[in-house]
């Protein structure tokens, strides 16, 4: 592996990252976290509420890893259940009758492979929000901050606006996955990290993603004045504009 | 030589000469049904490749596959092909074989059909395909089937047969999961119809994109129907999981399938539940 693809990867699944409500504590107000997603449950690897960013209203969604190890197996290392993506979509939809815009802080190596999650959908509820979140009249504005992985992951990136941080990482499936896929040994998932081109940069020639981010950004304040600006460009298009542009972005692949 | 000594020697002469005839065999002649398990003559399985002791439809190309389902078909977008987009080591010959095994160009067969009287979108993906998968050329073709039913006022029907993402083209085959959502909402949007028949296996993207994305689901008897592989599910949780787990039957148990049609009636199901869909409607003269 390059050393350029090593260090990304090392970066994306940094502890330090693993605690979403900080960083939303640093980029948005008043936030106020909602539970549940009305049918069966609350899933704690989705953190979900309303905020402000820089004085105007707006919903978040966030994967959350949690940064100890009771947190961690509580949220499968930030693998959202079906739980968890009734409850981002029940959200979305708020934030549409409401006309605030949405932003997602994605962290996840994919949704969560269990038994019950299985059993109640977990492949339908991605597919739901997936089309879901294409017909949403409001911005859409995603941050990748760490990893994101498969369906899991895209279940919360359908936007106007795909950033992702420096050290991150965004690919079809977990390099591990990807190598007991390909090789049946999970491995090798150093060899597959490197065939599997998952690097924001890689990414952003291809028109995969919108832009990179420096994360001193956050530190220095300026990922806030860059998404409050971009998320106000993106409220004054009118949104047959915006749901075509949309489209337009997905359609290309 | 004691009676013992003849058995002895008749059942091992037996086995031998079981095995030595076994040889002569032609393959194929034989089969196994990979649900059931049942060994039967080939010719039992029938015109439609259903085993006859469960029920289970054997996986077939695409092209076999329309045959079962309608006489009259206008292919469409024949030849899309992958263009390798992350350069993957040994992807091109990987295609080269599945094109010859398939006849098809990538993953998936789209056209205008007739089933009964009624015009629709057909898609029938190909399972022998590198299993099915989804990549850029079968995304593409199944958007535009998407597309230009919308265009035609066509309802769609799709039979679905996936191992799921495309390992070999990376984003760009997750990219197609909203590619070809997309184009199913805007089909949705337009008052038309959708139906998808879950055939085996149809598993991860496919599962998490447009196979549950219809309006009607079907699926085929004894049919895999999931998101994540069986194995994966099992090493994550440290237990073992029944055989028919993520099985259609299990699947309409709780809920996410309207109704199992063995294969040899659903072209007659189809055609009912299109003339309720392409009905005159109220009001209209």
């Amino acid at each position: 592996m390059t050393s350029s693809t090593r260090s990304v990867i090392a970066g994306a699944r940094s502890d330090r990252k693993a605690n979403v409500r900080e960083m939303i504590d640093q980029l948005l107000t008043d936030f106020f976290e909602m539970h549940g997603d009305q049918v069966a449950g609350d899933d704690p690897a989705i953190v979900a509420g309303l905020a402000k960013l820089s004085g105007y209203p707006v919903a978040v969604i966030a994967t959350q890893k949690g940064n100890n190890l009771e947190d961690r197996m509580a949220t499968h290392f930030g693998s959202p259940e079906p739980t968890g993506y009734r409850k981002s979509l029940r959200v979305m939809k708020l934030a549409e009758k409401l006309n605030f815009p949405i932003i997602t802080l994605v962290n996840t190596p994919g949704a969560y492979p269990g038994a019950d999650a299985e059993a109640t959908g977990q492949g339908q509820m991605i597919a739901k929000n997936i089309s879901g979140m294409l017909k949403l009249k409001v911005p859409i504005l995603t941050l990748i901050i760490g990893e994101a992985g498969s369906g899991g992951a895209l279940a919360l990136a359908c936007s106007d606006q795909i950033w992702m941080f420096e050290n991150s990482m965004y690919s079809v499936l977990s390099p591990e996955g990807f190598a007991s896929i390909m090789w049946k040994d999970a491995h090798l998932a150093d060899k597959a990290a490197e065939l599997m081109r998952l690097t924001p940069d890689w990414l952003l020639k291809q028109h995969a993603i919108h832009r990179v981010i420096p994360e001193s950004m956050l530190v220095d304040g300026s990922l806030k004045t860059a998404m409050t600006s971009a998320v106000r460009e993106l409220s004054q298009q009118n949104v047959a504009d915006l749901l075509k542009k949309r489209a337009t972005f997905f359609r290309r692949f | 030589m004691s009676f013992g000594e003849h058995v002895k020697r008749f059942s091992s002469r037996s086995v031998s000469m079981l095995a030595h005839y076994q040889a002569k065999v032609p393959n194929g002649i034989w089969q196994e049904c990979p649900h059931c398990h049942a060994s039967f003559y080939f010719k039992r399985a029938g015109q439609y490749r259903v085993c006859p002791e469960c029920g289970y439809g054997f996986r077939v190309t695409a092209h076999r596959r329309l045959k079962m389902l309608t006489k009259h078909f206008e292919e469409w977008d024949a030849d899309l092909e992958t263009k390798d987009p992350t350069e993957f080591p040994e992807y091109e010959r990987k295609i080269k074989k599945a094109q010859s095994a398939t006849h098809l160009k990538d993953g998936v067969l789209t056209g205008k059909a007739t089933i009964g009287d009624y015009p629709v979108a057909l898609g029938i993906m190909d399972p022998l395909f590198i299993m099915g998968s989804l990549g850029t050329a079968n995304g593409e073709r199944i958007t535009r089937m998407f597309e230009k039913a919308t265009k035609q006022q066509l309802p769609v029907v799709l039979l679905t047969a996936s191992g799921g993402a495309r390992m070999q083209e990376g984003i760009y085959s997750l990219m197609q999961m909203a590619k070809i959502s997309q184009a199913v909402n805007v089909h949705s949007a337009a008052g038309l119809g959708y139906i998808s028949v879950i055939m085996d296996p149809t598993t991860g993207g496919v599962t998490a994109s447009f196979a549950s994305q219809a309006d009607i689901t079907l699926a085929e008897p004894k049919a895999l129907y999931g998101f994540t592989g069986k194995r994966v599910i099992e090493q994550t949780i440290n237990k073992e999981l029944p055989s028919d787990f993520q099985s259609v039957e299990n699947s309409y148990k709780r809920g996410f399938i309207d109704e199992i049609v063995p294969r040899e009636r659903m072209a007659e199901r189809l055609t009912q539940l299109l003339s309720i869909l392409e009905a005159k409607k109220w009001g209209e003269a």
